[in-house]
């Protein structure tokens, strides 16, 4: 082990950044894929990226991995620097799972995993990890027979197995079913019980909120919004998201002024009311539309989320799918 | 389930290799069936046989013809049909024989329809006809005037003994063994290094080996090393069933057989390794290998000797890595000359090897 990476384990805080970035650029020609990013991940925690597809995530996390170098800016990791000479130490103590790997077809479960301990000096044992990701039964399964939410947890056994300081996950479970989800979450939950760091990108919000203490909110190539989800939505959105339409026009401005309600917008014919309180502000929504003489359809209230967060930030969608 | 001990991740990345190329059938068919399969179809194209015994006809209308068609019989070039006179133009016309024996002069009328007497009579008098022009006729010549004469009491003044020689390894199907054993060297070795890595590339799989702390030379050199253990079974399948089929015989050594198959192997693994250095589809590297291979398939004597090529050519060609491991593999297997004494062929290879495995190494991407 080398110096720097002794100095980290020796000197734990809580709160001593595992991952740094700085400045950090990458473009493809005319596309701006990274733009200036700032971040700090601290020891034991979970951070996440959530953003749309394109936003730059993966460009990010892979510059993060060493994999891609940035055009400018600078990227620590464990307190080093890919590049300066020692990068096969420290690939043993982190993992990653990519986007888009596919492992190789014609050999098993176990078999893989298999191969991928074996570039490692230390981690756990093959038949630890499948117990862990829960692939007991298809151990001897051959990758290609696989399911998609069973390769995404091949996947994540291949990174675990090296049981490492911080894993980089990169959409783990985008396209899966919800029970396929559910379990990749209570893998990633176990890792994270264990004081292990996460670096996790998403497009799903509720993927961000469950799993994530921080999350920051990428749109293309730049960071809009850094905090814990609850703060980030108690920031910009409110609490409750009220959503009506109306047969006639309603003057925006008049909705902001209602008691309990930080922000009013329209969108495609529906109205949105951002609001701290929903106890205030929907009986005064009423008492408005019933003074004014217009009639309101479709009116629900509903907690606010990440997702508000991003329409309010971005005024697009996460998932655009 | 307990697990056995986790090897050296060269042995394990060499193990998983292994694994992956015998669990694809396909694959499995064109390096081991495939050449077989060729060696046997072309062999028994080009295989050699005894040459024909020269047909004789024997005109039926004489009183001893079947005496005749015996002695004609006892000559070991020679065999006797007794054809009616119907027949015999036709016969002899079309080449169905080589020779008419008769005891009449006009046996075989040019015109016919001529009512003809035929002479009787059983002495040492016959009309041999034929067509001068024709060489087969006129070796039957002599073979018929022996065999009648000899038949006939005619008594050898000297003894002649036939002793029948063979160059070792002078058969097509010699020639073409060891060729299609470098060939076959060649397009797997080409084949299974150049394919399985741009595939490993297209499916990211080479950037997620990237982001772990495996020595990116293991995983070259486990493709090296699959190829070794795939080559026992190709060079041996080959040699073994070309020996009990046809009778092909390893003249040389088989330990410098099998080390020159070594570096054979390795030479086209290289090559294949410099082909998929930067290709990112499986369309571009198809288009190299096929680039490169196609000339050697065709200028490097696997089939034919290059020799009937243009002069000017012959530099190029034996510069080539296949025709360097064809010809050493046939001074070996037809000829049984000591492996160095084609050190220049060697040398050759080595070059072609080294220079394209660590040109590799530099220009290899790994996403
Ligand atoms: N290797 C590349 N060459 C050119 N453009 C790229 C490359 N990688 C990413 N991009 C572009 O950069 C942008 C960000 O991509 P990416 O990081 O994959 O986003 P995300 O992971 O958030 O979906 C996209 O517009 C994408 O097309
Ligand atoms: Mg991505």
């Amino acid at each position: 082990m080398t110096d720097s990476a002794q100095k980290i384990s020796a000197g734990g805080t809580n709160f001593q950044p595992v991952l740094k970035c700085l400045a950090v650029k990458k473009y493809y020609g005319a596309v701006k894929a990274v733009d200036g990013v700032d971040l700090e991940v601290l020891k034991g925690e979970c951070f996440g990226l959530l953003g749309p597809n394109g936003a730059g995530k993966t460009t990010l996390v892979e510059m993060l991995e060493g994999l891609t170098k940035p055009d400018r800016g600078r990227v620590e990791v464990l307190g080093y620097q890919w590049g300066s000479g020692d990068d096969r130490a420290f690939r043993e103590r982190i993992s990653v799972q990519l986007q888009e790997t596919q492992l190789a077809d014609k050999l098993t479960v176990a078999e893989t995993i298999r191969l991928f301990r074996s570039f490692y000096h230390r981690g756990h044992s093959v038949d630890e990890v499948i117990a862990k990701t829960g692939l007991g039964e298809k151990r001897t399964e051959r990758v290609m027979k696989l399911s998609g939410g069973t390769k995404q947890k091949l996947a994540l056994a291949c990174a675990l197995v090296s049981d490492p300081e911080l894993l980089f996950l990169d959409e783990p479970t985008t396209g899966l079913d919800p029970q396929a989800r559910n379990h990749i979450w209570e893998i990633v939950e176990e890792f994270k019980s264990r004081q292990g760091t996460i670096l996790l990108t998403t497009h799903y919000m509720e993927e961000a909120a469950r799993l994530c203490d921080r999350v920051a909110i990428m749109d293309r190539g730049k960071i809009l919004a850094l905090d814990r989800p609850a703060s980030l939505v108690e920031k910009w959105v409110g609490k409750e998201v009220i959503e009506f339409s109306a047969e006639e026009a309603v003057d925006g401005e008049s909705l902001k002024k209602l008691p309990g309600v930080k922000d009013a917008e329209q969108r495609n014919g529906l109205f949105i009311l951002k609001a701290y309180r929903a106890d205030q502000a929907l009986p005064a929504l009423i008492a408005e539309m019933e003074k004014k003489r217009i009639k309101l359809t479709r009116l629900t209230s509903r907690p606010a989320t990440l997702e508000d967060v991003f329409m309010t930030l971005t005024g697009g969608k996460l998932k655009n799918e | 389930m307990s697990e056995s001990r986790i090897h050296h991740p060269l042995i394990e990345l060499t193990i998983s290799r292994v694994k992956e190329t015998i669990r694809e059938p396909e694959a499995m068919f064109w390096v081991f069936v495939f050449p077989v399969l060729l060696a046997l179809a072309l062999g028994i194209a080009f295989r050699e046989r005894p040459p024909d015994k020269i047909p004789i006809a024997v005109d039926r209308r004489m009183k001893d013809a079947d005496r005749v068609a015996k002695m004609i019989s006892k000559s070991a070039q020679l065999k006797a049909l007794i054809v009616g006179p119907a027949d015999l133009n036709q016969y002899l016309r079309v080449g169905k024989v080589a020779l008419v024996i008769s005891r009449s002069p006009e046996a075989v009328p040019l015109k016919s329809g001529k009512a003809e007497n035929f002479p009787g009579g059983t002495g040492p008098e016959f009309f041999l006809i034929y067509d001068a022009a024709r060489s087969e006729s006129q070796l039957a010549r002599l073979a018929v005037n022996d065999a009648l004469q000899s038949g006939n009491g005619r008594m050898d003044v000297i003894a002649l003994q036939d002793r029948l020689v063979k160059e070792p390894g002078s058969r097509y199907i010699d020639f073409l063994i060891p060729g299609l054993i470098a060939m076959n060297l060649m397009g797997s070795g080409m084949w299974g290094v150049g394919f399985g890595i741009v595939f490993a590339r297209t499916r990211k799989l080479l950037k997620r080996l990237a982001a772990s702390p495996m020595r990116r030379s293991h995983y070259l050199l486990a493709y090296m090393l699959s190829r070794l253990i795939f080559l026992v079974g190709e060079v041996a399948g080959l040699i073994g069933f070309a020996w009990l089929v046809f009778g092909v015989k390893v003249h040389g050594s088989l330990i410098e057989l099998a080390i020159l198959s070594v570096m054979g192997s390795m030479t086209f693994a290289g090559l294949g390794l410099l082909v998929a250095a930067r290709a990112t589809t499986i369309e571009t590297v198809s288009g190299w290998m096929n680039f490169i291979m196609l000339p050697m398939y065709l200028l490097s004597g696997s089939f034919f000797p290059y020799s009937r090529f243009p002069t000017f050519l012959q530099p190029f060609i034996r510069a080539l890595p296949l025709t360097a491991l064809t010809d050493t593999m046939r001074a070996i297997i037809n000829q049984g000359t000591p492996l160095f004494h084609n050190w220049l062929e060697l040398l050759v290879m080595i070059a072609w090897g080294t220079i394209s495995f660590s040109v590799a190494l530099k220009i290899f991407r790994w996403q």
